[in-house]
Order: structure tokens, then C-alpha cells, then sequence
């Protein structure tokens, strides 16, 4: 075990797959020897080379269509995209093309080799183009899986996974814990399932679900509901699709009560999904509303970050409104 | 329609190819450093009154940059970027301009708004994202933008603005206006599909629009060699078609002539024109980064002897419209004001909890009135995790 920050467990991943796999790359906006403007690629230059880990032109939709043409002929692309928010010049290759390869050609052709990495998320004095959480956008399209780790462990276990799943994988990466998260992080090989999400603490009262820096929040506000009395089942999503409605539909089960906290804003966003399908399975033992504690419906503000989030309080808040209903 | 495809050029009937590098492309250059004016060269227009505006901008540019970085390293704004060694592209840029011409630019043009006359007070109250900003703090420090100067709010996606600046002039043609778009961005952007998309567009579509691209060898840590292949941003300004020129952009004479000429020709002809303005981004690409970690100290240091500033007040001192007594008293003005307006704007408190959700649409809907409403008492319940704005919620 070593000590790891988030950033360490990634690049540790990536040079994990790159050192079994030599068909594994990775590229993106000043991903070579500069290792990334997070330093999430350091490094790997200097071991793999420059035809494995290289800087690409400033161009995101042209990193994701290259990418879907090596996946396509059977290397292992992993894409940076600098931040989720300039993912969307990409849109068109990631919706339309990776997503949609192996379904259009009767399986004739695939891009499941394919990892997009890309940092998310806000609480870094980003403003509107910094801070986005676009999750919600690449869900509502079949074919491509999309995984959001919480803390270095999961970071490098569910990396792995993703880049050896056979299915195009975006991985967003929260960026508020880059740093900031540390933790055991194994030095060997391990993977972390994709689908499956993870019950990170027992309770009775409530069930809490989130995924990625949104479990930190819920973590504290369930601390907080802890000294009135109520105790709170945790969930860490981990894969926002396929997502596993099995462990959260047996949690709601338990406890009766659901609160889903997402950093996006409300309206349209994954939370809402979940609440649509719990609801459905577990409708006649919910005794109170399905909650969701999201972002205000507007772009992610610079100066007034703290009132546009889904913080603690706003969640300990829905808690008391879950239980007292 | 014209399907005459030979029309073109000479027919051959050995395969020649042509090499993607053998385009050559001059540099326009008028000034020296040491502040004479090469030989023949013909001199933009200018006199005296627009030289010493032009120097007191860049003068500006240089103490706001300086003082700024400081100001971040204190922990007093969160971000600062300048534009350090290149600032002669972006305030040249505005000098061969008329006020009525749209500007929009990337990110490291604040020379060109310092040109047009934004107040210093406007600077740091968008940099503070304080109530007096503009934009209402929503965005990041250096995200500047005015309607009255006819200055585009940045946006921090690259390359956005460069179709837009088609259609922007386009529609000023439309309506007959004696005005064109300046679109600024930088060699790195130029990847992005929205500059080929950009240019395409404005070339068929004839809009008069002027494509100024600021190379200053570096996207971050990528440097231009990694950026591209063949011969610069100037080549793709030809292979759309376009009138084309690449000038020195630390040179203030040679800027404003290349756009003096392209906005007159742009609007006579009303076609597009491409600058290609070659420079150096002698400071970090923000203060977020460390160019230790890509390029050497020797390489930054050549660059220091080609400065804008040094070369133009060298001219202005032989043309007798400057003194170093006037160099010295302007720049120390500058850092006093500039400092004392620091500490005005950080003072000054941040927007108002209502200015989160206006301006999303062009009124409130309901559902974020009542999004607002439900954050109010929540604020009102716990004010002390909420200090920007809970005193002040009725
Ligand atoms: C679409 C998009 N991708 C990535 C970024 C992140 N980014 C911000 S500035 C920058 C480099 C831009 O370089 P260049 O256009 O050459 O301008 P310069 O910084 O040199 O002035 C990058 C990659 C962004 N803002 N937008």
C-alpha cells in the first residue's frame, strides 16, 4: 500500500495498462512531457515514448475521432480532454460515433477499446466554463458507460477497469479532489467493478446516494443527522450508467427513504432518472417523497458558488424534510 | 456555377505534387528595435496624439499585468493572465480599428478594451467578481466584455467566437454599416474546428471580417511545432481563399498598417482578410502554470530583447513625442493608480443571491423564482455558511 492522491492513483493506473497493453495510448492537450496540466500523464513519456503519450493539437473533437479510428482498429486510446466542459466540441464523435459504432455496423466494428478521462466538477473558483458537471448529457445516449470515482482507491481500480472494458468508458475525473483526496492506494493491479455501486455506510432511516465529490457532501450531512438521531445508508453510485439499481433499490427497501445529491443542476439531470425508477420499484415502501439536493437550474457561478451548490446543509436540510414528512 | 475544375491551373501529365511546406509567406516588419524604421518601409497612418495613446495603452498593459500577477500571488484575485511581450498584437489590433468596428477577441487581448478606454475600475471589478462587474462576477478574473465599447464578453471555450465573428460581419454588411469584426484568437485555437469552420464561412459568404491570429509559440506547454505542420496560420488563411498577411506582431508600425489596410480592404471589397501576427508568450500561460516544467530560461530571454514596448518608445523618443521624464512619471502614476483601485474593488461587496439566477433567460421563470425563494430561507436559516450575500437578504 503507499499513500496516493487522486492524481498519483491515476497516473499510476495509466501507467499500469500502458506497461501490459503496448497497444495502450494516451494523448490529449499537453498530455506529453509536460504530463497534463493537472500532471495526471506525468511521466509516461519519458517511459512509453512519444508515439504512445503525446500532446495533440488544440482540438477536441479531432482527439475523440482520433481516438474512435485507433479504437476502431484495435489500439487502446486513452483521451484527456482538458476539462469536461470543453468536451462538447467532442459531442458529435462521442454520441454519434463512439456510442453508436458497434450498434450501426451489426458488431462488424467496435470502439470498446476506447477511455475518455476528463476532469469535472466544481469548488475550484472556476466559474461557468470550470466547473461543469455534464454527466447527465452522455446518459441519455445507449452505448457508451460512464464512471465517476470518489477517492484515489476507487480512482485507480475503476480506471483499470474502464480502460480494459470492451465498451467506450468516459471516466470523469473530480477535480476539487485531485489534490485534496488522499488515501491507501495498493501499488499492484486491482480492478473495481463498472455497474456496480457501492453501500459505503449502513443505516436505517435514509438512504443517501451520490457519486464522485458529491459523497463528501452527503458524508458530512449525514454526520450531521447522525446527532439528531437518524441514521443514513450511504451509496457511492460510482457508475452513472449502467447504474445498479439493485443496491439502491434493496437500500430504499430498507430504509423507506431516498435523497439523491448530484452537483448538476436539478432539472434533467441524472438524479432524476434514479427517482423515476426507484419510484417504480419501490413505490409502495417509500414513506416520504424521493429527494434530490442538486445545483441551482443555472451555469455554475464564480462568486456565488457556495448558494449555487448542493452543500451539506442543503442536504442535512432534506434529510430533516425526508424524515419529518 | 463554375465546374471548369481546370481552370485552376496549368495541366501537367507527370504527377507533381505540391510540397505542403513550399508556400512561402513574408513578414512584414517597418520598426527595429532600436526604434528606426527599415529602410523603405512605408509607415502606417499615425501621428503624433495616436502614438502617445497607443504607448500610454500598452504603458497600461504592462503595469496592469505586473501589478495583477501580484495581486493573484497575494491571494487577492484567484487568476490572472498577461500578456507579457505581446502586447503591441492585441492594442495595434484596436488602434487600426474605428470605434464602431466589433471586437472579439480570445483571452489575451485586454490591450485592445485598456485601447478602447475601459475604466480601471471596470478591470478590477470584473477581476474582484464583485457587484460593480459588468458581468455580475460569473465569470473567471480576466473574462472582460462591453457592449458600449463594442467588445465581446469572452468566453472560455477556444475558438467559439471565430464563426461568430463571420456572422457578426456579415450582418453589419447586411445593414449597411461602415464597420467590420476584428476576431482575435490564438495559433493554438486555430486547431479547433470552429476556426476552419469560421473561415470557411466568411470566405463564401463574404463577410467583412478581419481573422487576427496572435502566434506566440505556445498552447499551454504545446509548442507551435506541436501544434501544427506547415507554414504557419497564414497558409490556411490562403488555402480558404483569403487575403493574407503575416506581420511581426511585436511590431507596433507593422500591426496597425496590416490592419489599417485590412479594414479599409475588408470593407470596400467586403470579403475576409487573415493577420498573422508573430510573436512570443514571454510570461506563464497563466498564473495557474509553471513554463519551467516545458521551455528554458535562454529561450525566454532572447525573446525579452525583441519587446514591443522598448522598440516603440524608442521610436517615440526619436520622433521627440517622448521623454523618460514622461516614462517615468506615466508608469508611476499607472502602479498608483492601479493599486489603490485594487483595494477599492476588493472592498466592494460580491453580486447580490438574486443575480444567480437572473439573466439565464431573458426574465425569471417561475421555476427559478421559486428555486430563488427556496434558497433565500435556507440562507436565512444559516447565514454564517453563507456570508457573501446573507446580510443582505430581506
Ligand atoms: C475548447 C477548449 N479546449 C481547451 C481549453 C483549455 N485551454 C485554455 S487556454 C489553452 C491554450 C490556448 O492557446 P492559444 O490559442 O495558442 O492562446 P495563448 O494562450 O497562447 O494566448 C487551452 C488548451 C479551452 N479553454 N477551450
Amino acid at each position: 500500500m503507499a499513500q496516493m492522491n487522486l492524481l498519483q492513483a491515476i497516473n499510476n493506473a495509466l501507467d499500469i495498462a500502458m506497461a501490459e497493453n503496448e497497444s495502450a495510448l494516451c494523448f490529449g492537450e499537453d498530455v506529453g512531457h509536460f504530463g497534463g496540466v493537472f500532471r495526471a500523464t506525468s511521466g509516461l513519456q519519458e517511459k512509453y515514448g512519444k508515439a504512445r503519450c503525446f500532446n495533440t493539437p488544440l482540438v477536441e473533437q479531432g482527439i475523440i475521432g482520433f481516438a474512435n479510428g485507433l479504437a476502431a482498429q484495435g489500439s487502446t486510446p486513452i483521451a484527456e480532454i482538458q476539462f469536461a466542459d470543453y468536451i462538447f466540441p467532442a459531442f458529435d464523435q462521442i454520441v454519434n460515433e463512439s456510442a453508436k459504432f458497434r450498434y450501426r455496423s451489426g458488431n462488424e466494428f467496435n470502439v470498446g477499446n476506447l477511455t475518455i478521462r476528463t476532469p469535472y466538477g466544481g469548488g475550484i473558483a472556476g466559474g461557468l466554463y470550470h466547473s461543469q458537471s455534464p454527466e447527465a448529457y452522455f446518459a441519455h445516449t445507449p452505448g457508451l458507460k460512464i464512471v465517476v470515482p470518489r477517492n484515489p482507491y476507487q480512482a485507480k481500480g475503476l480506471l483499470l477497469a474502464s480502460i480494459r472494458d470492451d465498451n467506450p468508458v468516459i471516466f470523469f475525473e473530480p477535480k476539487r479532489l485531485y489534490r485534496a483526496s488522499v488515501g491507501e492506494v495498493p501499488e499492484e493491479d486491482y480492478q473495481l467493478p463498472i455497474g456496480k455501486a457501492e453501500v459505503t455506510e449502513q443505516g436505517k432511516d435514509i438512504t443517501l446516494l451520490a457519486w464522485g465529490a458529491q459523497m463528501e457532501i452527503i458524508e458530512k450531512a449525514a454526520e450531521m443527522a447522525k446527532k439528531d438521531g437518524v441514521s443514513c445508508e450511504l451509496i457511492d453510485l460510482r457508475t452513472i450508467l449502467p447504474w445498479d439499481v439493485e443496491t439502491v433499490a434493496n437500500s430504499v427497501l430498507k430504509t423507506g427513504r431516498l435523497l439523491i445529491s448530484q452537483e448538476a443542476p436539478l432539472t434533467a439531470g441524472f438524479a432524476s432518472e434514479i427517482a423515476a425508477t426507484i419510484q417504480q420499484e419501490c413505490f409502495l415502501h417509500l414513506e416520504s417523497p424521493i429527494e434530490r439536493v442538486c445545483g441551482i437550474d443555472t451555469p455554475y457561478p464564480l462568486s456565488l458558488e457556495k448558494e449555487h451548490a448542493a452543500d451539506h446543509l442543503k442536504v442535512y436540510e432534506a434529510i430533516k424534510r425526508s424524515i419529518n414528512y | 456555377m463554375n465546374t471548369d475544375i481546370y481552370k485552376e491551373g496549368p495541366v501537367v501529365h507527370n504527377a507533381a505534387f505540391i510540397d505542403g511546406h513550399s508556400v512561402e509567406i513574408p513578414i512584414l516588419k517597418i520598426l527595429q528595435q532600436d526604434g528606426t524604421v527599415y529602410q523603405g518601409a512605408e509607415l502606417p497612418n499615425i501621428d503624433e496624439e495616436h502614438a502617445v495613446k497607443i504607448y500610454k495603452a500598452l504603458a497600461f498593459h504592462r503595469a496592469l499585468d505586473e501589478r495583477m500577477i501580484g495581486a493573484q500571488r497575494q491571494g487577492r484575485i484567484s487568476f490572472y493572465m498577461a500578456a507579457l511581450g505581446e502586447e503591441a498584437a492585441s492594442i495595434g489590433g484596436a488602434a487600426g480599428l474605428e470605434v464602431q468596428d466589433m471586437i472579439m477577441a480570445q483571452y489575451r487581448e485586454q490591450g485592445a478594451l485598456i485601447y478602447r478606454g475601459f475604466s480601471l475600475e471596470n478591470f478590477m471589478n470584473q477581476m474582484f467578481s464583485n457587484e460593480k462587474d459588468l458581468g455580475k462576477g460569473r465569470q473567471m478574473p480576466i473574462h472582460y466584455g462591453s457592449n458600449e465599447l463594442n467588445y465581446m464578453t469572452i468566453s472560455s471555450p477556444l475558438g467559439t467566437q471565430i464563426p461568430q465573428a463571420a456572422g457578426y460581419a456579415y450582418g453589419q454588411k447586411l445593414q449597411g454599416k461602415d464597420a467590420v469584426t476584428l476576431c482575435y484568437f490564438g495559433e493554438g485555437a486555430a486547431s479547433e474546428g470552429d476556426f476552419h469552420a469560421g473561415l470557411n464561412m466568411a470566405a463564401v459568404h463574404n463577410a467583412p471580417v478581419i481573422f487576427f491570429c496572435r502566434n506566440n509559440g505556445y498552447a499551454i506547454s504545446t509548442p507551435s511545432d506541436e501544434q501544427y505542420v506547415g507554414n504557419g496560420i497564414a497558409s490556411r488563411g490562403v488555402g480558404y481563399g483569403m487575403k493574407t498577411i503575416r506581420i511581426d506582431g511585436n511590431d507596433i508600425l507593422a500591426v496597425l498598417k496590416a490592419v489599417q489596410l485590412a479594414r479599409a480592404y475588408a470593407i470596400e471589397e467586403s470579403k475576409p482578410v487573415m493577420i498573422e501576427a508573430m510573436s512570443y508568450r514571454l510570461g506563464a500561460h497563466s498564473t495557474s502554470d509553471d513554463p519551467s516544467g516545458y521551455r528554458t530560461k535562454e529561450e525566454e530571454e532572447k525573446w525579452h530583447a525583441h519587446d514591443p514596448l522598448s522598440r516603440m518608445k524608442s521610436w517615440m523618443l526619436a520622433q521627440n513625442w517622448w521623454d523618460e521624464a514622461q516614462e517615468t512619471a506615466l508608469f508611476d502614476q499607472l502602479r498608483e493608480d492601479i493599486l489603490a483601485a485594487v483595494k477599492v474593488a476588493e472592498k466592494i461587496a460580491k453580486p447580490p443571491v438574486e443575480d444567480l439566477v437572473s439573466d439565464v433567460y431573458d426574465q425569471v421563470p417561475e421555476h427559478l423564482q421559486k428555486q430563488l425563494a427556496s434558497l433565500k430561507a435556507h440562507i436565512k436559516k444559516y447565514p454564517e455558511a453563507y456570508p457573501l450575500t446573507a446580510g443582505r437578504i430581506k
